[in-house]
């Protein structure tokens, strides 16, 4: 699947200007991604290829327009270094799976790559990078396809509960 | 072992000691969602199957960010949200108030020990008052709004003490751009920073509000402030709280600590397009300025307002740039108002408008054509945040920004 690659820091700015917040709809917001960063980006990206990125991608705003946008695109699967806290868990939250991998610096734009998800492993090249595993809490809300799919079937939740 | 402000918060209000690294799902006492989240936040809410909110006065409603509405859809945005509270019974401030972060600070809506959340990533500025709060996505804004509670993983936390006396037209942001410089943007992900020390103690309440605004720009979870004297008599008026001891065990684990001494420190500028890209102002003076912003959640209370009308004193500010003030509430436009403040303002040629995120939004009104710069004392320097992606953003102090104005290009505050 093909590669889209960013560098560190890519904010919530830079994946949806704020001028483009008015919008909720993910394949309206997805006309905008990038837009003055990558403006090929929205016109090129097709379903299932991967953004591939540096430190700290999606900080800044809280805005869920941002995985949204990139849901809108087609991307299931985000690889990074690291990841800014709110963006990471409203990706895993909206339905994105964003992977943290140490070696993303590796793999170039336009990269043909494989993700082994039951393996944590992507491949390129011959070569095999390690992924670490999201948090036990977040992975059962991927398992569910989301916090809203995860969410509709709870009568209540307990406080105060712990969990892995 | 000790416990942080951050583990006993979360002690507290499970009944149960807890420590960082623990995940749990904990209760929230308060939500706040606006105009650019909480359609989204609302959606989801009904998707989980939401009928009625958690605690219809738990929720914090209010718009700020394109007020008044700037296009049919921001208007409709508004309108749903409208709708939304009158059917939940849910208080809306509305348009008439101001920023989020500033109307939950003045509205006493953040109290010590208290959990709160926001879907807006500087819901951390409550920290100010010893709240534990912090930002979160709209599915989770939507979580919290059916249950009344949401999955945290307790944060880590990093101390930082602070000593030293300011020195003349030296700030609570100049301290705060030096720590992200040095914490960087994503130093303290997923932790919390505590501020603490003697300069701390002598900051108000405008102050630690800067302070811990800014915690979100080197990836912190929350910034906090252990509540005292100050943060008590701030409440005085706004709401009755018990007091509640928060003070850092002297035996609490911390993931670093830092230590600042003000008393040598040096007006600070964050240069495009990250926050952490910080120097000190001898550094960029002479850059030539095309706009220039006083206001945010950052820096638009009567406090700053003050310092820069400190600065411009009887002067104008130069015609070759454009001034943009925005008090952060109504509350801060009244005292400046009632100050002179505005008056002063209006007459050297600013542009003062009603309480609102303003070109901090990036979104609203005040934004940059290519290859135009603005200075500005709100939060975040990103490429495009305040309009074209071939602008250029600069953060500085009311001060820095007032003094700046004055000559249409970056200028020493203590030069002037």
């Amino acid at each position: 699947m093909r590669v889209w690659k960013f560098g560190d820091n890519i904010d919530t700015d830079a994946i949806i200007p704020g001028r483009y917040l008015i919008h909720n709809d993910p394949a309206v917001l997805a006309l905008y991604a990038f837009e003055g960063i990558r403006n090929e980006f929205a016109g090129g990206v097709r379903k299932g290829d991967i953004v591939v990125a540096g430190r700290n991608f999606g900080c800044g705003s809280s805005r869920e327009h941002a995985p949204l946008a990139l849901i809108g695109s087609g991307i299931g699967i985000i690889i990074a270094r690291s990841f800014a806290r709110i963006f990471y868990r409203n990706a895993v939250n909206v339905g994105i799976l964003p992977l943290v991998c140490q070696r993303a610096d590796e793999i170039p734009d336009g990269a043909d790559i494989t993700v082994n998800l039951n393996q944590h492993t992507i491949e390129y090249r011959g070569k095999e990078f390690l992924t670490e595993p999201v948090p036990g809490f977040l992975q059962d809300i991927i398992n569910a396809g989301g916090l809203v799919a995860y969410a509709r079937d709870l009568e209540e939740v307990q406080t105060c509960t712990g969990s892995q | 072992m000790g416990a942080t402000i951050v583990e006993k918060i979360f002690s507290l209000r499970c009944g149960r000691k807890v420590r960082a690294g623990e995940v749990v799902m904990a209760p929230v006492d308060r939500a706040m969602i606006h105009d650019i989240t909480g359609p989204l936040a609302i959606r989801n809410f009904s998707e989980m199957g939401g009928e009625k909110v958690f605690d219809p006065r738990g929720v914090i409603m209010l718009f700020d960010h394109q007020v008044p509405a700037d296009s049919i859809a921001a208007a409709e945005n508004q309108a749903f949200m409208r709708m939304f509270a009158k059917d939940q019974g849910i208080f809306n401030y509305d348009v008439h108030e101001g920023i989020c972060h500033q109307v939950v600070m003045e509205k006493g809506l953040a109290a010590p020990g208290e959990i709160i959340v926001g879907a807006d990533s500087h819901t951390c500025m409550y920290g100010a008052s010893g709240a534990f709060a912090t930002g979160i996505g709209s599915t989770d804004m939507g979580f919290v709004l059916k249950f009344g509670s949401l999955y945290f993983r307790i944060p880590e936390s990093i101390r930082t003490e602070v000593s030293g006396k300011f020195p003349w037209r030296v700030g609570a942001k100049d301290l705060i751009l030096a720590i992200t410089r040095d914490i960087g943007a994503d130093g303290a992900t997923y932790q919390a920073i505590e501020f603490a020390g003697e300069t701390i103690s002598g900051m108000g309440m405008d102050g630690r509000m800067t302070l811990c605004n800014m915690a979100i720009e080197m990836g912190a979870k929350a910034g906090i402030v252990p509540p005292d004297m100050t943060t008590y008599r701030y409440f005085e008026g706004r709401r009755a709280v018990t007091p509640v001891d928060l003070t850092s065990d002297p035996d609490a684990e911390y993931d670093g600590r830092r230590t600042y001494d003000v008393s040598e420190l040096s007006p600070q500028v964050a240069i495009p397009h990250n926050v952490d890209q910080v120097v000190p102002v001898e550094d960029v003076t002479g850059t030539r300025v095309d706009q220039v912003f006083i206001g945010s959640c950052t820096n638009g209370r009567f406090e700053d307002l003050a310092e820069a009308a400190e600065v411009l004193s009887d002067r104008i500010f130069s015609d070759s740039v454009r001034v943009i003030i925005i008090p952060a509430s109504r509350d801060e436009y009244l005292k400046a108002l009632r100050a002179g403040l505005i008056e002063r303002f209006v007459s050297a040629g600013a542009l003062v408008e009603a309480p609102c995120c303003g070109p901090c939004m990036g979104g609203a009104f005040g934004l940059l054509a290519p290859g135009e710069v603005s200075l500005s004392t709100s939060n975040r320097n990103f490429r495009g945040r305040q309009g074209s992606t071939e602008a250029s953003v600069y953060l500085c102090s009311p001060a820095t920004a007032a003094a700046s104005a004055l000559y249409g290009q970056i200028t020493d505050p203590r030069e002037v």
